[in-house]
């Protein structure tokens, strides 16, 4: 593929011995703009409750980076780049990607910016699939990680919608066979149905529910036409408008892909223990009692493989009714454990104590 | 239901925290908020893990930055690997699983050592209660009516102790206690701690790990 530019942002102070790094990895379609207002949208960045002074991920304490995944179109090279070769956007003929590619990318920037090793890596979803795969790359390059709402490979289910993504956007005449960007035009339709569709999964049937019952939208009585009559409706509408404004097409091709060929095990001739063995790493596994994404049966498969080699995991079931979109909202008991995980871990990679002078 | 020692550990597993050696690896099955492995790691460097089942134990222990999984004795000891650690902590906790037995052979299999303690259901009050009143016993120590209490499976002392032998395990210790988990030494370790002690507590090995 020749060089590779990656787009990363950074919160916090790095310290002297290099000692205070956590990586945060983003899902499908975040990128690093983790606690800045979006470039593009200009709406808070998606953890940006979790990231400041004395919050969760503590900057006056530890440097975060964040950087925009292999294949993604925030910065990081993707299939809407020129190909250097050609002088053209990449389009389909940019290579299919892995998640574990997309952690090679992560360790190369690490190297550039001098960190050898990761204080943690923490992530939600395919964030906790990158965390997962480093542990099994560069165990010796971790000393904790927090993999929130993952497991350690996409189930059938998971597949089938991100291929019900993918055909909505090969469907959309404008996707042009990959080509769009060379032809001048956008598959927005087809993404924004990708969108729609992926994004009931992010949520749960209770938080639907409970948020939109079958409320009618901005009427008083039923259209018997085929409008938004429901509020519902009316939401994943704009989900999937908003959406195509500040993401790539092709991207969420290659991207979702990445996270069907995910299976740790398989790397590991099929025996998921294997990819942990001999680790160091402290773990800190979560999961939510309503994801049915990735529920939390998923996590309790990494939990027994880690207990199989005597690992040292934490592994807590956070009740909420919100899905899986859950650790990116407001949930106190979650923000609670992975604050106290971290000062634990803190304490043990002999980090100083915050008001202390290092 | 127990008493606090100062408000820092419960009497009963300050005993049991004096059982364990410093610097050991310890895994505390249903343990709670973690009272015991932060004590443990605060007070003799142990290097601590815990397994409990209530959300709201786990979610106190992590935040307090202990290592402890959401899970139950009877599904997930099966998982860890023979001798990853020297003591493997049960307490007041054997008689609400399904399969005691089975829990006790893994203890003894992924530890060198195990510490449990249980309700003696051969305490004079539970065998008043059967004789003289034909009721199923409500004591401090057994705190719930028959039809909604957790505990499935009671046992008495002597039968904690047949049990061990049948497994081919070394009692290296065994300590009766009150109900309010205070050691009673006088009581000894036979008939008068099966009928007076409201508690047991023991102190296991394999005969290969003494």
């Amino acid at each position: 593929m020749g060089s590779i530019t990656v787009g990363y942002q950074t919160y916090g102070t790095l310290n002297a011995d290099r000692s205070n790094t956590i990586l945060i990895c983003h899902a499908l379609t975040g990128d690093q703009y983790v606690a800045d207002p979006h470039p593009i949208t200009g709406k808070p960045g998606w953890w940006s409750e979790l990231v400041g002074p004395g919050r969760v991920f503590d900057t006056d304490r530890y440097f975060l980076v964040c950087a925009n995944v292999l294949g993604g179109c925030m910065g990081t090279t993707g299939p809407k780049d020129v190909n250097p070769a050609t002088g053209k956007p990449w389009g389909l003929s940019f290579p299919v990607i892995t998640v574990g590619d997309m952690v090679q990318v992560q360790a190369r920037l690490l190297d550039v910016l001098g960190i050898d090793q990761l204080f943690c890596v923490v992530g939600g979803s395919m964030g906790g699939m990158q965390a997962l795969e480093w542990c099994a790359s560069f165990p010796e390059r971790v000393f904790a990680a927090i993999p929130i709402a993952a497991a350690a490979r996409h189930s059938a289910q998971n597949i089938a919608f991100n291929e019900v993504g993918r055909q909505a956007i090969a469907a959309d005449p404008d996707w042009c066979d990959g080509d769009y960007m060379a032809q001048g035009k956008s598959p927005f339709r087809g993404l924004a149905v990708a969108r729609m569709a992926a994004h009931i999964t992010y949520l749960s049937e209770t938080n639907l529910h409970e948020k939109f019952g079958r409320n009618l939208q901005a009427r008083e009585r039923l259209s018997y036409g085929f409008e938004a009559d429901f509020q519902v409706e009316s939401y994943l509408r704009h989900q999937g408008s908003a959406f195509v404004e500040r993401f790539d097409a092709n991207s969420y091709l290659y991207i979702t892909r990445a996270m069907d060929y995910f299976d740790l095990a398989a790397e590991w001739d099929g025996v998921l223990a294997n990819a942990f063995r001999g680790t160091k790493t402290r773990f800190c596994v979560v999961s939510f009692s309503s994801d049915w994404l990735f529920p939390t049966r998923e996590s309790r498969a990494v939990v027994h493989a880690l207990n199989a080699v005597a690992a040292n995991v934490s592994f807590v079931e956070i009740q909420s009714d919100k899905g899986h979109d859950a650790f990116l909202l407001d949930e106190p008991v979650f923000h609670a454990t992975l604050t106290g995980f971290l000062n634990g871990a803190a304490e043990h990679r002999g980090l100083p104590r915050k008001g202390s002078s290092p | 239901m127990m008493t606090l020692c100062n408000g820092s550990l419960r009497v009963d597993l300050k005993l049991i925290a004096d059982m364990v050696a410093s610097g050991a690896r310890v895994l505390d099955v249903g343990c709670g908020d973690g009272s015991l492995l932060a004590w443990l790691g605060k007070h003799k460097s142990v290097d601590g893990r815990g397994i409990e089942l209530s959300m709201a134990g786990v979610a106190a222990a992590v935040a307090q930055g202990l290592s402890v999984i959401q899970g139950d004795a009877d599904t997930d000891l099966k998982d860890y690997p023979t001798g990853a650690f020297d003591y493997v902590i049960l307490s007041q906790t054997l008689q609400a699983t399904y399969e005691p037995r089975t829990v006790l052979t893994h203890m003894l299999r992924i530890g060198r050592r195990a510490v449990v303690s249980f309700p003696n259901f051969g305490h004079w009050r539970v065998r008043t209660s059967l004789m003289l009143h034909g009721r199923m016993p409500v004591t401090d120590t057994l705190s719930y009516q028959w039809y909604e209490t957790p505990n499935i499976h009671f046992c008495t002392i002597r039968d904690f102790q047949l049990l061990c032998r049948d497994l081919g395990i070394t009692v290296e210790k065994s300590i009766a206690l009150h109900s309010d988990g205070r050691a009673l030494p006088c009581l000894g370790e036979g008939g008068m701690a099966n009928l007076f002690a409201e508690q047991g507590l023991f102190l296991l090995s394999r005969p290969d790990a003494a």
